[in-house]
């Protein structure tokens, strides 16, 4: 077994917190240059030019790409021979959360869903572990903001529905968000699993780099379908009309239930932010 | 700047917002109030008993934002717009009230659009998720009310050259229908 020290993971998220709100990706930040040299509309490359000044201003500067700088979503594989000591992993990965946001000046936007009081410092974040093999431990830290997130839904479709009701069902979910979720988007498509399982391959969808489809022909297709589609609504840069609406579709896939074909849409906002080390 | 922006500065009045077409790009100067979901929520219910709201609603321009902490050097955080339609149930009360300009990002409802036309009140688009890039024209913040809510608490701003967009006029026209009309490709 290799022993981690739990205050070696509240430095690292910690530090996750801040890069990922300060750092767009490297991925993120060329589709955007090349989303720029594909707009039509004045006012469409307007807007481009100005989210990619943004994120100059925040790599420079230090300051956060966007002023909601999310929910701390956390996704941790864990190596099976690693053993955690000097503490409660938990309260580890709270406390990194804690320390990143307050140090950092990042937003807290965690509140009680009916008084809507602030937590004030952004926990809980939301965690989702894996054990896989070896001794090492990755941590994904994807800063996750409200507005791209409320355009998300699940839909559970019937099977007869198929891949064809997949794709129509995200081109009208795309289409009904307009200018909400801060466009250009990425969309994360989850078919398969249950209900959760699907929502959890959309939002693991969002994570994939840019620029590298489904290795899957069929689905990677339907990603490039999907994306024409979507992009020929018009709506553009914000929703002020344009070419360029999504930078990508991500599809990912899995078996489902005989009976169903749960289908979740995850949309991430230009400020696609996520950061990671391996430990 | 470039020659294609409208200067403008608060508070606003009806004449100036009825030179505004849905398209034009506007620098917004002078003092704007910052107000979100939790804030609107208790500036009506300060309505409903009577009581006072927190600035002078006549001419008043609020900006739904809900800043990220300043750093040291800078006189607010990163300071983009929120999504609009939470702010849809509350907003057509305030317009009533005199309220000229509304900043936010996303659409409106079909109800603020008819109140933004009655009573002559203008709804900005600003770029959403470029809120490091609109701290910039901020040039003072300072919080008037509401403090407990944090972030959503209601601050003053002086804006300088703040850079904005028509999204509806007072002539019931929608920058995001028309938008989307001119750039739709039909196969
Ligand atoms: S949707 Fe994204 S870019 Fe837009 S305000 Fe929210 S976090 Fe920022």
């Amino acid at each position: 077994m290799r022993e981690v020290n739990v205050s070696e993971i509240t430095q690292a998220v910690k530090k996750l917190c801040m890069d990922a709100n300060y750092y767009l990706p490297e991925d993120v930040y060329s589709a955007l240059q090349e989303a720029l040299k594909k707009e039509k509309s004045p006012v469409g490359k307007s807007v481009l030019e100005q989210i990619i000044r943004n994120a100059d201003i925040a790599r420079e500067e230090k300051v956060a790409i966007c002023q909601d700088c999310g929910l701390a979503v956390i996704f941790m594989e864990i190596g099976q021979n690693v053993k955690f000591v000097g503490g409660d992993l938990k309260e580890a990965l709270f406390e990194g959360v804690r320390q990143g946001y307050r140090e950092g000046y990042l937003r807290k936007s965690t509140c009680h869903p009916f008084t809507r009081a602030n937590v004030g410092d952004n926990t809980p974040p939301v965690i989702h572990y894996d054990i896989v093999p070896g001794d090492k431990v990755r941590i994904v830290l994807a800063p996750k903001g409200g507005g791209s997130e409320n355009m998300s839904r699940v839909m559970m479709l019937k099977p007869a529905d198929g891949l064809e009701g997949v794709k129509d069902y995200v081109v009208q979910r795309c289409s009904e968000s307009g200018g909400n979720p801060c466009p250009p988007v990425i969309v994360g498509v989850g078919v398969g699993g249950t209900f959760e399982r699907s929502a959890f391959l959309a939002k693991k969808a969002l994570l994939r780099p840019l620029g590298r489809p489904n290795p899957d022909l069929e689905l990677a297709a339907a990603e490039q379908e999907m994306l024409e589609r979507i992009n020929k609504l018009g709506m553009g840069p914000m929703g002020w009309g344009g070419t360029v609406y999504a930078l990508a579709v991500h599809f990912e896939m899995e078996p489902c239930h005989i009976a169903s074909l749960p289908c979740a849409v995850n949309i991430n906002c230009h400020a696609a932010r996520h950061k990671e080390i391996t430990i | 700047m470039a020659e294609d922006y409208i200067r403008l500065t608060t508070p606003l009045t009806d004449e100036g917002v009825e030179k505004l077409k849905i398209g034009d790009r506007v620098l917004l100067n002078g003092v704007i109030y910052t107000g979100r979901d939790a804030a609107h929520k208790r500036m009506v219910e300060a309505l409903d008993k009577g009581e006072d709201l927190p600035f002078d609603i006549k001419g008043a321009v609020i900006y739904f934002v809900g800043p990220a902490p300043a750093k040291p050097g800078w006189s607010i955080g990163s300071a983009g717009p929120t999504t609009s339609y939470r702010m849809d149930p509350y907003s057509p009360r305030l317009i009533a009230l005199g309220l000229k300009g509304m900043i936010g990002k996303g659409g409106r409802s079909q109800e603020v659009i008819d109140a933004c036309v009655k009573y002559k009140c203008v709804y900005f688009g600003a770029i959403g998720g470029a809120g490091a890039l609109l701290a910039k024209s901020i040039k003072k913040a300072e919080i008037i009310a509401y403090e407990d809510l944090g972030p959503e608490a209601v601050r003053q701003l002086e804006v300088e050259d703040f850079p904005v967009i028509v999204v509806n006029d007072v002539y019931g026209n929608d920058l995001e229908k028309e938008g989307r009309k001119q750039y739709e490709v039909r196969d």
